[in-house]
């Protein structure tokens, strides 16, 4: 399909119908009449090769390679091989030339085109053929001094993310991209990410703030969008309050910057699901629901972050809507809290799992990271449900050793306390995730203990500790 | 004619017999040989007479975190979908105190499928789930209780998918993903 370009009367006065397909783009005027669009046949036929005849006063064909949709003027129908169509408004007529409502070509020519015809109305876009064209859409969020960018390409398409001096570029895996008008509302002077345009058919530019200090980008996929998230970070005040205490390394431009900010905790079980049940009565859901509001009480207020919990009181909560609590959250990190059982009533101690995966299951992909001036690129990949926390097991690998360090002279352990299974509720966290079993409920002596406040205390300051750790690493990492 | 008939009958009766006792009864002998010598300590009073193989099996260790192998005997199945049928009924079967099973007690077998590529599909009854203790050490004492007693004993299987009353589940009890054969693993054996 060449290329058409339209006259400037047309183009200042009247919208237009993009067609957009793998070898071009072409536009077709539109006619808005109520709240309906037209767009003149002959137009149509001109661009699709189609025969239009009119066969009496009411009645009128539109032939393509020998199928044949039948038009009746006056009723707002169509017939394709004897099977009605309805359309919101009848055909119009305009001097010499009819027009059709434009849900013609979606509802009626697309059926006897031999080529794929994808109408998006709100858009006034006509995509011809598969040609991979995301709606995008972008928002800003400030968080703090911080902010975040969140970009959702419906359907998935992958995309890179570089920093070129005062602009992030957004490169989506494309043919075009189906964007809103403007791109993105219009932020404060302030703010991190200034204004969104499109640098070419297929790329973002985003204009950012003075204050950026450096970013770090992640995906999500959400049902049939990929959802990219840019984290930015912004630099500091320029003149920190005086303290005695030397001021810390300031992040400089480029320097990846841990964004470590929400924290998902899971107590296990609830509801009618009990979990496991000691000798002495005492119930798994609600040992792991103590433990969890205390540990959510004590990082909020210590390590000013976010926590999240999956449940916030008694109920029963299904394994994934559990994990897709942290991944729709963007949780930084996912810890499951458990209370063991045992056949033999001696056993005793806690035990870190981390997810493990059996070897034939698909392996994590390999982002292809290639070096730039000020930042990075990173590809963005497809991660099935089940395996989203293929490509986190290092990072929570290192947090359960972080973890039972910390917990190593404040809590009784097992003899062996990291362990990795194929368990549930980690298998789709997309963030480093444990599960930790505090102790067995089974044992009379740790039942108790596991009830009381002294055990709660220990637990959740090692657990907090280890998360300053982990924190600390990613930091000095660079990611996550 | 007659006496020449009966002849010819006795003749052929005795090399059928000569034949099966040949091609089929001693291979199944030479097959048996190479068992190693007995050596459980597990009563197997349950096992009937007839035919046995030496089977390990696994149970809930001292420390109660992990499982234990022993050797018992199993009795003989003629394929390989027989074989695992009679080593996870002897798996599940109740045993005495101090042995402890990480199969809830009341499972029962159900049926145990073989597919091509060496998955086996081990069908128990709904009390592996109702009976169930909970927690996540024991359910994944139970999980490979089954898929390790098929794994180790039959080369031929390779992964164990669990099925609840003919159906697959997600986990036994709200810990262990069982969405999917797993293959064996002895990390949870002392």
């Amino acid at each position: 399909m060449s290329s058409q370009p339209l006259q400037p009367s047309q183009a200042s006065q009247a919208p237009t119908l993009a067609l957009l397909a793998k070898d071009g783009r072409r536009t077709l005027p539109l006619s808005v009449m109520g709240d309906q669009e037209f767009v003149p046949l002959d137009d149509l036929a001109a661009a699709f090769q189609l025969t239009v005849r009119e066969e009496s006063l009411d009645a009128m064909t539109v032939s393509y390679k020998g199928r044949t949709i039948v038009l009746q003027p006056a009723q707002a129908l169509a017939s394709v091989s004897g099977r009605l169509i309805s359309l919101p408004a009848p055909l119009s007529r305009s001097g010499r030339r009819w027009l059709v409502p434009v849900e013609f070509i979606s509802r009626a020519l697309a059926t006897i085109y031999d080529v794929k015809l994808e109408l998006r109305k709100p858009s006034r876009l006509l995509l011809i053929g598969d040609i991979r064209v995301p709606r995008i859409v972008v928002r800003y969020d400030a968080l703090g001094a911080s902010g975040r960018l969140t970009i959702d390409a419906m359907p998935r398409a992958t995309s890179t993310v570089t920093q070129d001096t005062d602009r992030l570029i957004v490169k989506f895996d494309a043919d075009a991209l189906d964007v809103p008008s403007p791109l993105m509302p219009l932020q404060g002077a302030q703010s991190l990410a200034q204004t969104a345009r499109l640098l070419d058919p297929t790329t973002l530019a985003i204009t950012l703030g003075p204050r950026f200090a450096g970013f770090k980008a992640s995906t999500q996929p959400i049902e049939s969008t990929l959802r990219l998230v840019i984290d930015v970070a912004a630099q500091p005040d320029a003149a920190p309050p005086p303290s005695p205490q030397p001021p810390p390394a300031l992040p400089t431009l480029g320097q990846a910057v841990s964004l470590m900010r929400t924290i998902v905790i899971d107590p296990g079980h609830g509801g009618e699901d009990e979990g496991a049940i000691g000798g002495g009565g005492a119930k798994e859901k609600d040992v792991t629901l103590a433990v969890a509001r205390r540990a959510k009480a004590a990082i909020e207020a210590r390590l000013g972050l976010r926590v999240l919990l999956t449940r916030e009181d008694d109920r029963r909560v299904a394994l994934d809507e559990r994990t897709a609590l942290a991944n729709n959250n963007k949780a930084d990190l996912f810890v499951s809290l458990h209370a063991a059982a045992s056949l033999r009533p001696a056993a005793a101690g806690a035990t870190i799992f981390y997810a493990a995966f059996e070897k034939d299951a698909a392996p994590p992909p390999v982002p292809d990271r290639v070096p730039t001036f000020g930042g990075g690129v990173r590809d963005i990949e497809l991660v099935p449900w089940e395996l989203a926390q293929t490509r986190h097991l290092d990072q929570s690998t290192t947090f359960a050793a972080l973890l039972e360090a910390q917990l190593h002279d404040r809590i009784p352990l097992v003899r062996q306390p990291i362990a990795s299974a194929p368990l549930r509720v980690l298998e789709s966290a997309n963030m480093p995730a444990v599960l930790v079993e505090l102790g067995y409920l089974t044992n009379d002596a740790q039942a108790a203990r596991l009830a009381g406040d002294a055990f709660a205390t220990a637990f959740v300051q090692a657990l907090s500790e280890a998360i300053v750790k982990l924190r600390d690493a990613q930091t000095a990492g660079g990611t996550r | 004619m007659t006496e020449r008939a009966i002849g010819i009958g006795v003749v052929l009766m005795a090399a059928l017999v000569l034949g099966l006792v040949l091609f089929v009864g001693l291979p199944r002998v030479q097959r048996r040989a190479p068992v190693r010598a007995a050596a459980a300590d597990i009563p197997s009073a349950t096992a009937p007479p007839g035919r046995k193989i030496k089977a390990h099996l696994f149970y809930v260790a001292e420390d109660g975190e992990h499982l234990t192998s022993v050797e018992r005997d199993v009795a003989y199945g003629e394929t390989t979908a027989d074989q695992a049928r009679e080593i996870v009924a002897a798996q599940i079967a109740p045993v005495p105190v101090p042995i402890l099973s990480a199969v809830p007690p009341g499972t029962t077998l159900r049926a145990v499928f073989i597919a091509d590529g060496g998955n086996a599909y081990v069908d128990l009854s709904r009390e592996v789930v109702t009976a169930h203790p909970g927690g996540t050490i024991d359910e994944l004492l139970t999980v490979y209780t089954i898929v390790d007693a098929l794994t180790v004993n039959l080369p031929a299987i390779t992964a164990v998918q669990v099925l609840v009353d003919g159906k697959e589940v997600d986990t036994l009890a709200g810990h262990v993903d069982v969405r999917r054969p797993l293959a064996r693993n002895l990390g949870w054996v002392q």
